[in-house]
């Protein structure tokens, strides 16, 4: 196993040591966490581990009350806030899924679409072919194509969840981060939505947070396993599914 | 000068031992004094002081005046007051009127103004010796407020014999104020001085200033660090009676409040009409007064605890009929829950404006809330007085309610939790319903007290719901103790601006503070931190 | 870019509303002015100021419409903007009377006189000039607008937190009007206006002419709202009442979004003020009580909020019905108004137009769900291969 240290200079996002509390909860507690370009990552850990919590803090919503958090080696990310931190190229999908339901599904995309985000700059904006075409790839990777006239608020909720990730995908992170992506999705649906991941992260870094270990089977990564603010252990999913402290405090025997 | 000193010596002795003289007639004693040369004049004086009477002021008053007459015809002496070419005559003692008389049928007894003197140090040593307490206290309080060197002998004497304590410190002061002008020793009046500083207030210090321009040289220091002294713990007694103030306002803020503190603090409720609720409550205390007025006017006194329980039951049903027809429809829409009870609050105004008249509402104070003490250097009125003791009661109350009692349990379930304390049993809608009826009636509960210091009509309600909702917001919503420091220190913040920069201009200033703090942290003082509050 | 801006704003229904606004422009002056009186279609002049008004009336719902409506910020402030604006023109009137006062001080107002004051506050400067006064009517407005979105936004005060300090601004600038030491005429504002740029302001023609400026002055800002709506900002706009953490991760400032709003708003109200008060003829405190902010939010709701149409024409209804009850019934009209609050929130939250075009796209929209149903198998189970 790699060592924070070593793997310093090549990493996309690197966290070392990072503590938030709330009101004397220790949500993070010396957090650290390493992520290379174009990994994809799994990350485990039961309810109050600090999931969500250490997206906060990578997405700016969070300040940490400790600790130092990189992006590409360089930028803290501690110092800036949520648009600052989208601009750099980190996306970020929530655990409900949240789009713009009253917003047909290509306005969705046309919105996120990485382009420049200036008051002015989008008070008169004009759709390019080339954003027309990229958004229609979108649309086909997503797998919304036929429904692309169709307001959000009418889709499934795994067309939701497929949305906003293609909303991700339009704005060309180097950095994505999934919070619980298949909840409450079929079978079928998961399924799909891990080929879906696995297919993104050909081109990029992808986070992905979930309970579903089955679906984390099928992402077949390096897995992370969050306790109590920290981390517990970090491998294969077999390593980290055989590590009696991981049974003990997350999978259960 | 040595017939003055005699004369008080005799005076005082006089009074010393009043029941040698007392009981007799002052009337002959009168009648004397239309042959007396000013000599004759002076010892009569003393004895007519000597009687104890106390009818004999008004004579005696009337000759310092040179209003006093003898008529030629029979040299009875009156009192006279020319009346154009008449004197009008009024019997001396008894004020009796005497008829009228030509000017050239009477003559005025001449007076001096060593007579003047020995008349005032007479009429002093009348009332400082005076059997009646009120009117030695109220001597006492004269010379203090028109100190002179020729009232010493006289203070001195009513000091030694004195025993009620206040009439004693009251003395004791006149005394030290008449000392600073006499020729007395230099460790007297520096005692004299210390006594003043003792004392205090403002007339103290401007005693002593008159004194700075008189006083021999090696008393200036001393009057100079008295004068300073008293200065210093004026200064902290203004700040106090500021505090005093702002504690009151800030009471009254606590009030109006308090029931939005559970509403909105507590339900996450906007409820605009919170002070038509406040407004109700003061109208149930006017109806409440006006039936005992006309049917049983000896429960007036009691008709504040008569109204307290009407005005809860009369808004907290209010508030029952608003939470169960309009907002529990309108739950997680906070927006819209603010106008829809901007509509209440509309035709609430309305209703009253209707039934009972535009105009303000007579709503009387029962004897215990009128008047005021003082205490040190200010003023306490009783009305503020119990609003303050009656707005921490009712926050006390309510606290113990929430943290102690299984509905406040329930109450403080549903907030959390609201599909988790469903499932567990707790009828959440009638939590709801209940928990709202509360807040209306606390609301109305602020009404009954503030029907006592404010105009009782149909906008009463209007003027208190953004300072509400300011204080709300400003403590930390969700908070029951945030709601009572952000009020508190809003009334304390408002009353120590007013004085630089004016009632209005300083409201203003305090708003505009708020939305500043709000902005710099929005969820107010005491906010709850963590993940559970989404941004 | 501008052409672009305008072609996109001149959609549909927005050709049509603007159309007839600038129609009754011509219209209603044409039929104060040269229809006969004794003419049924005769529109009295006092008619043609009361219809002025309520065109004011809708702008300024139409300038809450675009913060609340397509941004979500419940503003109970935009009273506080609609009377600086109107502030600033009535500043420009009072100038405008010269020594005609009663104490016919050439330069100072009466109340100025009145009060003892030997010059004119420097912050009355240069509103005997015309243009100045009109910078100042969206200027004013803007800038306090400006200042205060900027420290609100920025610390994402939200809801209805932001609705109470826009309310507690308001209250505070009441209070501070009433003074007399402002320097606007205290409790009895700015009134006795003679002249505007040379017109008389009591003359019918000048009415007319004001009522026309209304009319296309509501037109073009309905323009300008509509171009605003439905360009990518507009989108972004609805996001961020939707969904603003979304519109946040996807990169975009929302607090600027925000703020560009409020203050292209508040500008509007203020033009909504600078023609309502010569109109009245007469601007005072009143104008910013809280009660009368809260009363433009009921026109928008009515209407409908979330549209451009929808405030417009509930400022009307309301108005008109305000206009008729308490003539009529004096002591119904606040039973009324409460009512109104209470119903459209319970019962028509998406107001007149909301609700007629959604029954118009319900019926698109149940075609529509029809079709999907046929190919809902065919969406679950998409092909994995790509």
């Amino acid at each position: 196993m790699t060592t924070v240290s070593e793997t310093r200079a090549k990493s996309l996002l690197y966290l070392d040591n990072v503590s938030v509390a709330f009101d004397g909860f220790k949500a993070l507690n010396g957090l650290s966490f390493v992520v290379e370009p174009g990994e994809l990552r799994a990350i485990i850990g039961p309810n109050g581990a600090g999931k969500t919590t250490m997206m906060d803090i990578i997405t700016g919503k969070t300040r940490p009350d400790t600790g130092r958090v990189l992006f590409e080696d360089s930028v803290d990310l501690t110092k800036k806030d949520e648009a600052d931190i989208a601009q750099l190229g980190i996306g970020r999908k929530f655990q409900k899924p949240t789009v713009f339901e009253s917003h047909t599904v290509w306005d969705n995309l046309e919105l996120a679409l990485n382009r420049s985000r200036g008051v002015f700059a989008t008070l008169f904006y004009r759709l390019t072919p080339e954003d027309r075409d990229r958004i229609e790839e979108i649309l086909s990777t997503i797998r919304l194509t036929h429904r692309r006239q169709e307001l959000a608020a009418n889709l499934s909720h795994g067309q939701k969840q497929w949305l906003e990730i293609g909303m991700l995908l339009a704005q060309e992170p180097k950095l994505l981060l999934v919070d619980e992506p298949v909840a409450g999705m079929t079978d079928a649906e998961t399924a799909e939505t891990a080929i879906l991941l696995r297919e993104i992260a050909k081109t990029r870094s992808v986070v992905v947070v979930e309970h579903d270990m089955g679906f984390i089977r099928d992402l077949g990564v390096k897995v992370t396993c969050l306790t109590e603010g920290s981390v517990l252990a970090e491998g294969s999913i077999d390593f980290v599914s055989n590590n009696p402290k991981v049974i003990e405090n997350y999978l259960g025997r | 000068m040595l017939i003055r000193i005699f004369s008080l010596i005799f005076l005082v002795l006089a009074s010393a031992v009043p029941p040698l003289a007392q009981g007799t007639d002052p009337k002959p004693l009168i009648d004397a004094l239309a042959k007396a040369n000013f000599k004759q004049a002076e010892e009569l004086i003393a004895e007519v002081a000597a009687t104890g009477d106390p009818r004999v002021v008004a004579p005696l008053e009337a000759f310092a005046e040179g209003d006093l007459y003898a008529r030629k015809a029979d040299g009875v002496v009156f009192i006279g007051r020319s009346a154009g070419s008449q004197i009008a005559l009024v019997d001396p003692l008894t004020g009796a009127e005497a008829g009228e008389v030509a000017k050239s049928a009477a003559t005025k007894i001449k007076v001096n103004n060593n007579l003047r003197r020995a008349i005032r140090a007479s009429l002093g040593g009348l009332t400082l010796m005076s059997p009646d307490r009120g009117a030695r206290l109220q001597a006492a309080t004269a010379i203090l407020g028109a100190p002179s060197a020729e009232n010493l002998q006289l203070l001195e004497a009513a000091l030694a014999k004195e025993t009620d304590a206040e009439v004693k410190t009251r003395m004791e002061e006149a005394r030290a104020v008449s000392l600073l002008s006499s020729d007395r020793s230099l460790e007297e009046k520096r005692a004299a001085i210390e006594t003043l500083a003792a004392k205090g207030g403002r007339k103290a210090i401007s005693v002593l200033r008159s004194a700075q321009s008189s006083v021999d040289e090696g008393l200036k220091d001393d009057l100079d660090k008295a004068i300073t002294a008293i200065e210093g713990e004026l200064a902290l007694w203004d700040m106090a009676q500021n505090v005093w103030y702002g504690l009151s306002l800030g009471s009254v803020l606590l009030l109006a409040a308090i029931g939005l503190a559970i509403t909105f603090g507590v339900m996450g409720v906007i409820n605009m009409a919170h002070g038509e609720m406040v407004m109700l409550g003061a109208y149930s205390t006017f109806v409440v007064q006006d039936v005992i007025r006309s049917s049983a006017p000896q429960l007036f006194d009691w008709s504040l605890a008569i109204a307290l329980p009407v005005a809860f039951l009369v808004t907290a049903a209010v508030g029952l009929a608003i939470e169960r027809g309009v907002i529990r429809f309108l739950y997680g829409r906070p927006l819209e829950t603010l106008l829809a009870t901007w509509g209440v609050s509309l035709i609430l105004q309305q209703a009253i404006r209707s039934i009972f008249g535009p105009t303000n509402q007579e709503v009387g104070n029962p004897s215990w809330m009128s008047g005021s003490f003082p205490l040190g250097g200010m003023m306490v009125t009783w009305n503020r007085m119990w609003i303050i003791l009656f707005s921490l009661s009712i926050f006390f109350a309510l606290l113990v309610l929430m943290k102690k009692s299984f509905f406040g349990l329930q109450m403080r379930a549903v907030t959390q939790n609201r599909r988790m304390a469903s499932s567990m049993g707790i009828r959440t809608p009638w939590v709801d319903a209940f928990t709202f009826a509360l807040g209306s009636g606390i609301a109305g509960i602020a009404g009954v007290a503030l029907s006592q210091i404010d105009n009782v009509s149909p906008n009463l309600g209007q003027g208190y719901i953004i300072d509400s909702f300011m204080v709300v917001v400003f403590g930390g919503v969700g908070n029951l103790w945030g709601t009572l420091v952000g009020a508190l220190s809003l009334g304390v913040l408002n009353k120590f601006l007013e004085p630089w920069a004016g009632a209005v201009l300083g409201k203003i200033f305090v708003l505009v503070l708020i939305i500043l703090f709000i902005q710099k942290r929005p969820r107010g003082l005491f906010a709850l931190k963590g993940r559970a509050v989404e941004a | 870019m501008i052409t672009r801006f305008v072609l996109r704003a001149l959609d549909g229904k927005i050709v049509v509303a603007i159309g007839i606004l600038l129609a009754i422009a011509l219209l209603v002056p044409a039929l104060n002015l040269l229809v006969p009186l004794e003419s049924a279609f005769h529109v009295p002049t006092y008619a043609v100021s009361l219809l002025g008004k309520y065109l004011c009336y809708a702008l300024l719902a139409l300038a809450l419409d675009l913060v609340w409506g397509y941004c979500g910020i419940l503003s109970l402030g935009h009273g506080a903007f609609f009377a600086l604006g109107g502030y600033a023109m009535g500043m420009y009137l009072m100038r405008q009377i010269g020594s005609r006062g009663v104490y016919g001080d050439p330069v100072l107002p009466d109340f100025m006189v009145f009060l003892n004051w030997r010059e004119l506050p420097w912050f009355w400067y240069g509103f005997d000039m015309f243009p100045f006064a009109m910078l100042m009517v969206l200027v004013v407005p803007g800038l306090l607008a400006f200042l205060f979105g900027w420290f609100a936004f920025r610390s994402r005060v939200n809801g209805v937190y932001l609705s109470i300090i826009t309310q507690a601004m308001t209250y505070a600038l009441m209070l501070a009007f009433f003074r007399n030491d402002m320097g606007f005429g205290g409790n009895n504002g700015l009134t006795d206006y003679k002249e505007i740029l040379g017109f008389p302001v009591q003359a019918a023609g000048t009415r007319n002419v004001l009522f026309a400026m209304s009319a296309m002055m509501l037109a073009l800002c309905l323009l300008l709202a509509s171009g605003i709506v439905r360009s990518k900002f507009g989108k972004v706009l609805v996001g961020v009442r939707d969904a603003e953490s979304r519109v946040r991760f996807l990169g975009f400032r929302v607090e600027n979004i925000k703020l560009f709003t409020f203050v292209v708003s508040a500008m509007m109200a203020g033009i909504a003020g600078a023609l309502f008060v010569p109109q009245v003829g007469i601007i005072n405190p009143g104008e910013f009580a809280p009660a009368n902010s809260i009363e433009v939010v009921v026109w928008t709701a009515v209407g409908g909020r979330g549209t451009l149409i929808g405030p417009i024409i509930g400022a009307v209804l309301v108005n008109a019905g305000k206009s008729y009850f308490t003539g009529a019934f004096p002591e119904f009209w606040l039973y009324a108004l409460g009512g109104l609050f209470i119903a459209v929130t319970l019962f028509l939250p998406k107001g007149i137009v909301g609700t007629i075009q959604q029954g118009w796209s319900g019926r698109k929209a149940m075609k529509a769900a029809e079709d999907a149903e046929k190919g809902r198998d065919a969406d679950v189970l998409p092909q994995a291969a790509e």
